[in-house]
């Protein structure tokens, strides 16, 4: 019986095969939508925004190989005591304890208490967001995209519209795809609301 | 962590730029290989960080899909698609308005081709797409299908239909009705759209159904023996027997299975069939309930095996048969 959630994705690589299918699913389900709030847990923490890709897809990692081993319960307790003791794991690393650097869990729970409103994801803000994502891409990227997305286009047909090569082509969607996920996940749907 | 580790990873931008590639040769390319997917899981399997950057770029190329919604919608005047536009499409035709100015005119080029097929009352019709797939038009429906090279989108204005869909891994078919969205690669399931009724029911293989109820997206992946009931009240999910899903199916022989139905739904599935209306004139008629399987057009039948049966009246009023407590 098929149980509902918020945006499954199933088939995520093409591949069914039981539970590397589910702890992709469960990644996708669970995990992804809370990047938003992640990524502004790791600002409080970290003066350098440069090494926050970094950790976010370290800490994705840790989370993903735990969940090989066991899909935690809760995701988003799990996630978020991830990322501290990954902080920390770098604090003592690096040999400096900024005084703010190390949140308690307590100060941790209000992060995690926030309504999670990018777990809803209303239409009309997938769309505005999506559209937000479009206009930060440069032209010719977004043309690509457009064509693949709201035309249904072809690589090939896009590349004859556009004049290019079809590998051109792909390098541009390549590159809308980073920037597109970075808005998508990136951004909470709403802007938290400071305590 | 150890130093050694630190150093020897590699940056995230390394990692993504190469995943993202991998998820647009996958999803876009044409001609993906059985080789090519083994390249791809022997990658991901290198690294957990190649997996969870592929999930990661892999589910926000799927969300782009929502795009899709901002295609102009077909021009044909036979489907009632003003009336029907759905909340999410409203939302969506303030955002082609923005779009619009910045889309500019190449969107006014060829677009992929449109069919539009329609069955009347109590009609009852096979089609053969263009990609193979067979659709069974139940009563009254109207269908619309566009495909490109790369998409196949099927519109369900409204009525049932059941999908027999030609497997292309390269190609999903989507089934839009309203704000609801079935997605699957090839199988058979069963679409159902009235105004506060919306039914999907998988007879084979695995779907993806995402319905933007009022505001919210919910998703869930559906498989054989699945069913999902979409009305005003909410969406649940029953679980069937195999009978009855293969009762709902029986429109496709031209009959109507009962089986432990009220009088009030069974009435209201004969009149989608037939001019010449039912009517059940009290709730304590309307709650007993029958068995059995009835042409779809023979009203006779059916009404002389309810007043037998079930003890009830039945009279012909002003065009219409009530049935009511003797």
């Amino acid at each position: 019986m098929a149980e509902w959630s918020e945006s499954t994705e199933p088939d995520a690589i093409g591949v069914d095969t039981g539970t590397s299918a589910e702890v992709n699913a469960w990644f996708v389900r669970e995990v992804l939508p809370l990047e938003g709030a992640l990524l502004q847990f790791l600002r409080r923490h970290r003066r350098n925004e440069s090494d926050l890709a970094d950790l976010r897809q370290e800490i994705y990692a840790r989370v993903y190989e735990a969940a090989q081993k066991q899909i935690p319960r809760l995701a988003k307790p799990f996630v978020f005591r991830t990322a501290h003791n990954l902080l920390v794991d770098h604090i003592r690393h690096e040999q400096i304890i900024p005084i703010d650097a190390v949140a308690n869990l307590d100060t941790l729970d209000i992060v995690m208490d926030q309504p999670l409103a990018d777990r809803v994801v209303i239409a009309r803000e997938e769309l505005h967001r999506l559209q937000t994502a479009l206009n930060q891409l440069p032209r010719r990227c977004k043309q690509a995209v457009m064509l693949r997305k709201i035309e249904g286009l072809s690589l090939n047909e896009i590349a004859l519209r556009m004049g290019v090569t079809e590998s051109t082509v792909e390098q541009h969607l390549t590159k809308s795809l980073r920037t597109l996920a970075g808005v998508l996940y990136g951004k909470p749907a709403r802007p938290w609301r400071k305590k | 962590m150890s130093e050694a580790q630190a150093i020897a990873k590699p940056h995230a931008e390394d990692v993504e730029a190469r995943a993202a590639a991998w998820v647009i040769a996958r999803r876009d390319r044409r001609g993906w290989s059985d080789e090519k997917q083994s390249e791809l899981e022997l990658w991901l399997a290198q690294s957990p960080t190649h997996m969870v950057a592929y999930l990661r770029l892999d589910a926000a190329w799927h969300r782009a899909d929502w795009l899709g919604v901002l295609r102009r919608p077909a021009r044909d005047e036979t489907a009632p698609r003003s009336r029907n536009l759905s909340a999410l499409f409203r939302v969506s035709a303030a955002v082609v308005a923005v779009a619009a100015l910045s889309i500019g005119a190449y969107l006014a080029l060829s677009m992929p081709q449109e069919q539009t097929y329609a069955t009347p009352l109590g009609a009852h019709e096979t089609i053969t797409l263009a990609d193979g797939s067979q659709v069974e038009l139940n009563t009254n429906t109207v269908l619309r299908t566009k495909f490109s090279a790369h998409s196949r989108v099927a519109w369900l204005d409204r009525g049932e239909a059941y999908f027999q869909i030609s497997h292309d891994s390269g190609r999903s078919f989507m089934v839009m009705a309203g704000e609801r969205r079935v997605t699957v690669l090839g199988t058979k399931f069963l679409v159902r759209r009235e105004p506060s009724h919306f039914e999907l029911a998988v007879m084979e293989g695995r779907v993806r159904f995402d319905a933007a109820n009022g505001k919210h997206t919910r998703s869930a992946l559906m498989k054989a023996g699945d069913v999902a009931i979409d009305t005003p009240a909410g969406v649940y999910m029953p679980k069937l027997s195999a009978r009855s899903l293969n009762n709902e199916l029986g429109w496709r022989h031209g009959v109507l299975v009962f089986d432990n139905t009220t009088l009030a739904d069974a009435v209201s599935e004969f009149n989608r069939y037939n001019s010449s209306k039912l009517v059940v004139a009290d709730d304590a008629t309307a709650q007993l309930t029958i068995g059995g399987t009835f042409q779809t057009d023979n009203i006779v039948a059916f009404v002389r095996v309810v007043q037998e049966g079930l003890g009830v009246h039945a009279e012909s009023r002003g065009g219409v048969v009530v049935i009511s407590q003797r």
